[in-house]
This record gives structure tokens, sequence and C-alpha cells, in this order.
């Protein structure tokens, strides 16, 4: 009761003093020095930043329980953004976030590209291959920094990586590495691989493909679903058929958009664990995550929104935090240098994860170790112990130094 | 001479009549009752819901603990090991530091962004200062002139004005700042940079870093060096620094602040208390459930104490 109160009192008191600053600001007053910062001179710095979010047009999913929420993604950039103005207060840095979204990827450009004709921002982009695509090649963002928040596929990261284009969200490749990893540290090495045929299973199953074959495990079978009547009703007789194959200690399955992978747990022909994109799977971040102070990441979401934090807010709250970080540190809003400082060794971000975050200086992503979850639960995190790395162990998680063939020449 | 003498004999037993070190368990919602002489523990304590900063007042008459998930700070009566009443204390307190007035208490509220001010005397709130988000680690400088906390995801120290109760300064440190103590004379001010892995070493009257402390220990990535816990001698010749993950207690030196050696202690070590006359130090070790003693003079560790789950802060009363 007494807490609930106080709590009222210190939201209140909290509205009241952005309530201050902002009609200070407005009339040009000079502040109390109470919101300066040690040994700087400070003038007010806008940051504006859009999240482009391609809505999927998709008017069914399979199950239910898979339906996104309709803010997926821009809750984590909003909590970002309200996170950055606690600390902007402080220094006269004040962020600001516009959402723009759209099913059709041509209007969606148009919306951008006139957003970036009235801002000079950032881009926070959640969108699929071709209108990232589109983004980096039109002529009204060569000066924009552009933060990937959602998108894994791989060839952002190793052949068409670019300067000012950057990546939160952990890549398919260091998604089935981490999982690799695991399934090493477990000796599960006999995988039975099961994928869908969307371009996303087939680039996800690739990633397992990858993680085998630098790990040395033995890939025993690998199928397609191909199944297209509803299981529901049959799964219990159809998955076992399906499943049959040699020994195998895991089963690995690539369904990135919840078609069919929820029918394999306890469903095998033999009694095996589930891995991939179902059962225990690699994620950016899971609401079980209470390790490391998450603990109080989950409740300011939860509080903020009535929900949990799913991968696509958390990696929108990076991605507005890593932009937020830079700025605090830099004190300008010039994205050349932004960009400069964020793939430099002096950035570094604590984000939930145990250790400082950072971006890999040859292909713009950031490093993470990667959870390892059950429905509930934790399980594990990667990268394992042992798995080694002349520079960073987390950068045994995707694609490394030498394996990227893009340049991020930076002009 | 009689008498004298059973004066001395009672000086004696007193020399070695040990003190008693408190510690608080977060997972079992308990205090751990350490007897520093014997180093073993004499009592256990059910408090409030995940017990985390633990401070006794100035004439160890009243324990104050943060009972974190019951959203109230504790006060028990030393002398019977009661909980006399609670303090109000904001939403998810977690650390906090009274006033040398003896009567303040400066109470970081986790999950508000707020630090709140208790009068201890008459149990109110006198004042709730917005801070940075996740504010975390408090100190009052010893001329009671400043109070300073430190905000988690904010990055900065807040240096509070504690005749006027608000915020007039913030000071940028590495990520994570956890946890600050001011040296005895007031000048400086260490602060612990949990995931940038550095001490801030501040400049009181400047308010500006003067040295960053960075630390190395073979075999351990320096991801893993993670400081927490900040406690100073106070002859001024030692800094002892709580590393977490890294299970090792870096000995500073608090004059030229280079690192003089690292001591293996429990895993996840967080909190750091001096008992018998700063002749010995305690350690929290979280992911262990013990307490490592330190002897101060000799740099070794002397002994494991098993206490309950997750024990998190530490205080000691002579």
């Amino acid at each position: 009761m007494f807490a609930h109160q106080r709590d009222t009192k210190a939201t209140a008191g909290l509205k009241h003093t952005l309530k201050y600053l902002t009609r200070q600001c407005g009339a040009g007053v000079v502040l109390l020095c109470g919101f300066c910062l040690s040994g700087a001179a400070l003038a007010d710095l806008n940051i504006p930043i859009a999240y482009v979010k391609q809505v999927s047009d998709e008017s069914v999913v399979s199950l239910s329980v898979y339906r996104s929420p309709q803010n997926s993604g821009v809750a984590g950039a909003e909590l970002g953004v309200k996170d950055s103005n606690t600390t902007g207060r402080f220094l006269k840095h004040h962020f600001d976030l516009t959402v723009i979204e759209d099913t059709q990827a041509d209007a969606l450009m148009a919306s951008v590209t006139l957003w970036l004709k009235e801002h000079k921002g950032a881009l926070v982009v959640d969108a699929s291959d071709e209108v990232l695509q589109a983004l980096l090649s039109t002529p009204e963002t060569a000066s924009t920094l552009i933060i990937n928040a959602t998108n894994k596929s791989d060839k952002w990261r190793k052949s068409q990586c670019q300067a000012k284009l950057l990546h939160t969200s952990p890549s398919y490749a260091m998604l089935g590495d981490a999982l690799g990893q695991f399934l090493m540290a477990k000796r599960w090495r006999k995988w039975l691989l099961v994928e869908g045929q969307s371009e996303a299973d087939k680039a996800m199953a690739a990633a397992y493909e990858r993680a085998s074959k630098r790990f040395g495990t033995d890939i025993i079978a690998r199928k397609t679903w191909t199944f297209n009547t509803d299981l529901r009703r049959s799964a219990q007789q159809e998955v076992p058929a399906f499943t049959q194959a040699d020994d195998y200690d895991v089963v690995v399955v690539a369904d990135t958009q919840n078609r069919f992978g929820y029918y394999l747990p306890y469903n095998t022909w033999l009694p095996r664990p589930v891995v991939g994109t179902h059962g225990l799977t690699a994620v950016s971040w899971h609401s079980a995550i209470e390790q490391w102070g998450a603990v109080q990441l989950q409740n300011r979401f939860y509080e903020g929104y009535a929900r949990a934090m799913n991968e696509d807010d958390y990696n929108g709250w990076l991605a507005v935090r890593a932009l937020a970080e830079s700025v605090t540190r830099t004190g300008v809003n010039d994205p050349d240098r932004l960009y400069a400082y964020l793939i430099s060794d002096k950035f570094e971000l604590a984000a939930f994860k145990g250790r400082k975050l950072t971006f890999r200086q040859w292909n713009g992503q950031l490093r993470q170790p990667v959870p390892l979850t059950q429905a509930y639960a934790l399980v594990s995190q990667s990268p394992q112990q042992g798995f080694l790395h002349p520079v960073t162990d987390l950068d045994t998680l995707g694609y490394d130094k030498p394996e990227v063939t893009c340049q991020m020449i930076t002009e | 001479m009689k008498k004298r003498l059973l004066a001395l004999s009672l000086l004696m037993s007193h020399g070695v009549l040990a003190d008693t070190a408190y510690v608080t368990n977060e997972k079992d919602d308990t205090l751990s009752v350490i007897d520093t002489n014997t180093l073993t523990v004499i009592d256990t304590l059910e408090v409030g819901m995940r017990p985390r900063g633990i401070i006794f007042s100035q004439d160890f008459r009243y324990l104050y603990i943060c009972a974190s998930n019951s959203d109230a700070v504790q006060v028990m009566d030393v002398s019977t090991h009661k909980i006399i009443h609670n303090l109000p204390s904001g939403e998810d307190p977690e650390q906090f530091a009274l006033h040398p007035n003896n009567r303040f208490l400066y109470i970081a509220n986790e999950d508000d962004a707020v630090v709140t001010v208790v009068d201890t005397e008459k149990r109110d709130v006198i004042a709730q200062i917005d801070v940075g988000v996740e504010p975390e680690g408090m100190a009052a400088s010893p001329d009671g002139k400043w109070v300073i906390n430190t905000s988690e995801t904010t990055n900065m120290l807040h240096w509070i004005d504690a005749k006027t109760q608000t915020l007039v300064d913030n000071t940028l440190v590495d990520q994570r700042p956890r946890h600050v103590e001011f040296s005895e004379d007031g000048k400086r001010l260490w602060a612990s940079s949990e995931i940038g892995g550095t001490v801030s070493v501040i400049d009181v009257d400047s308010r500006t870093i003067s040295h960053t402390i960075r630390f190395k220990i073979p075999g351990v990535h320096r991801d893993k060096i993670q400081p927490v816990g900040v406690k100073l001698t106070s002859d001024g010749k030692y800094a002892f620094v709580a590393l977490g993950p890294a299970n090792h207690v870096a000995v500073v030196d608090a004059n030229t602040y280079e690192v003089l050696d690292y001591l293996l202690v429990g895993r996840r070590v967080w909190q750091l208390a001096f008992a018998d006359n700063q002749t010995r130090l305690l350690t929290t070790n979280g992911v262990s459930g013990d307490v490592s003693v330190i002897d101060v003079n000799k740099l070794k560790v002397i002994k494991t104490i098993k206490v309950g789950r997750y024990p998190w802060g530490v205080a000691v009363k002579p």
C-alpha cells in the first residue's frame, strides 16, 4: 500500500521534473546546474530516430499463440528512448522516436524518404531483405546511420556489409553457432535436420549445417517438411513416421515461421530432444532471462506494455541504446562521427547479458552472448566454455573476420 | 591493584572479543550472523524478502536492511535481533547510505529511477530525487555535504547536495556503475563500473575522474572482470575491489592506484566489509553461497564460511 503510494509520487515527481525541464528549455532559460555534467558546457542536442517497420500482411498465423503484438519491436525502441531521455536530461540530449510502418515496401520507402527530408536522424530498421536493400540503395540514406534490429540474413554480415550499417540482431550464423556449441558441450553430435521450405527456413538450416561443419558433428539425415495438410489431429501418427531415421541424439528443426516446428517435441520416433527454432532455441532475448540484472529491464518493459519483452523489442531497445550511448559519450549527433564511435574500441554497452557488448569493426554486427532457452527457462548461454578465440570468445559466434568478404570502407 | 588486573584482563579478553558480521542472503530471506573470532555462523535470522543492502546506525543499536521485494527498509534492534519496524523506502530498495547525521537514510530505488530520503527518527520520507535509470550505489561524504548515487543504465554518478536534497551535478563513468566509496579524508571518491571493468577515482572538489583503474588476471577473460564492492582501509594504504564473476578481490595501492595482488575468493564476489579493527576483510560470494575471510596484514584468504543462498551485503558490529 505504502509502496504503491511512493511509486505514484515518484512517477509524478519525474513527470513534474520533465515538464519543468521542457518549460525551462522552451523559455531559453539556463538550466539549473543540476542537469548538467561536470566539466562540459552543454548545448541542447536533438536526436530524431525513426523506427521503420515492415508490417506483415499475412492475415492468418499458424497458431494464435504465435501472434505477434502490434507494437512488437516498436515498444522496445520506445523504452530505449525513454531510458535514454532519462540520461539525456542530465546532458540536454533529447531523443525522439517516430514510428513509420506499412505493409507495402513502396509506401514504406516513400514515408522514410519524406521523414529523412525533414529530419537529420537515424533509422532503426525492422524489415525484410528487400526493404533493407531498397533502403540502402536509395540516395536519400547515403549519409544516414542505419541500425538493423531484426533482420538475421547472413549476407548483410558477410558479403554486403557497408559503412554506417549496423546490426543489433544476431545473424542466423550466430544463432546456429550458439546452438551448435551447446550441442557439442552436451556431446549430442548426431543431428536429424528438419527444415521448412521458405527462404528464411533454408537460411536457418544452412546456419545449422555450417555449425555442424565447424564443430564436426554428423547430420545423419536431412528432411524437408512438405506436409500441406493441417496435422493438428494427426501429428501423433505422422511425426513419428516422418522422424524415423538412424539413431540421432537430437532433432534440429528450422521452421522460422512457426508452420510445423511445434509438432515435433514429444512426437519424434526416438525419444530425443528437439532443438533449433522450436524446443531449445537460440535467441537474442527471452522473458525468462532474469540474470545479470535483467529482471530490472523485464520489469520496466512489463510495467510499460503489460506483456513480456520479446526478441524484436530487445533488439530495438539495443539499437536505440547503442545510438544513445554514442551520443552520450561524444556529445554530437552527426551520423559519421557517431558511426565512427560505435565501431571504435571505445564503444561498449551494458545490456543485461553479463558482459559488455561491442560492434565488430569488419561487418557492423553487435557482438553478444546468445541465450539458449526453452519455453519458460534460460537453459544456457553461448559461447560455451572451451570455445576459444584469439581476440574474444564472442567471435566464435557467427562469421569471423577472415570469412567476411565485404569492405566496410569509411570515406 | 586487583581491580587493575581485572580491568586489564577484561580489556584483554575484549581484545579477542570478536566482531559480529551480518550477511544478507538474497535468495533465503535471511541474515547469517558470523562470530569473527570463531569464524562460524552463530545464528540465522529471518527477515523480509530479498534482503540486499545492510548497514548499522552509528551507535550499532539498529541494523537497517533493504528488503527489496518487500519494498521496505527494515529496522532490526541489534540487542534482540527483532525487526522493530519498517521504514518507508520507495519501491525495490537495493542499496542505501546513512548520512553522518545518523538520521537520514538515502535509499536507491532501483525500479523507479529515484533516490528516497528517509528520516529514520520520524520514519517519514522527506524527499525523493529523480536520478538516472536503475539507481544502485549510494555513499555519503564524511563531511556530510554530498550524497552520491550511481545509476547503472545511465552510467553516471549523481551528486546530491545533502542540505537542499537536490541533484546538482553528474559525472559520467564507465558502463554499469555499481558502488561508490569515499576516502577517509573525503577528497576522493571511488566508483566501480561492473560492465566497464574499471574503477574510477574521482576528485571530489572538481567532480571529475582523476584516475581509471583497470584489472588483469591471467586466465580470466577481461569481460569477466566485473568490479562491484570497494572498501578502503582507513590508514589510506589499500583499496580492496571485489571483481564479481572473476572470483577475485583486487588489492590496490590507494595512493599509486597500482594493483598489487589478486586474492582468490568464492564465486561471484560482490560486497566487502572490514572486521576486527580492519585486520580482516569479509567478502560475500553469491554463487558459492559463502563468505571469504581475508587477513588484511598478510593479504591472504584464511577461511571460507558457508552462509545462506546468494549472500549479497555484509555489515560488521564491533
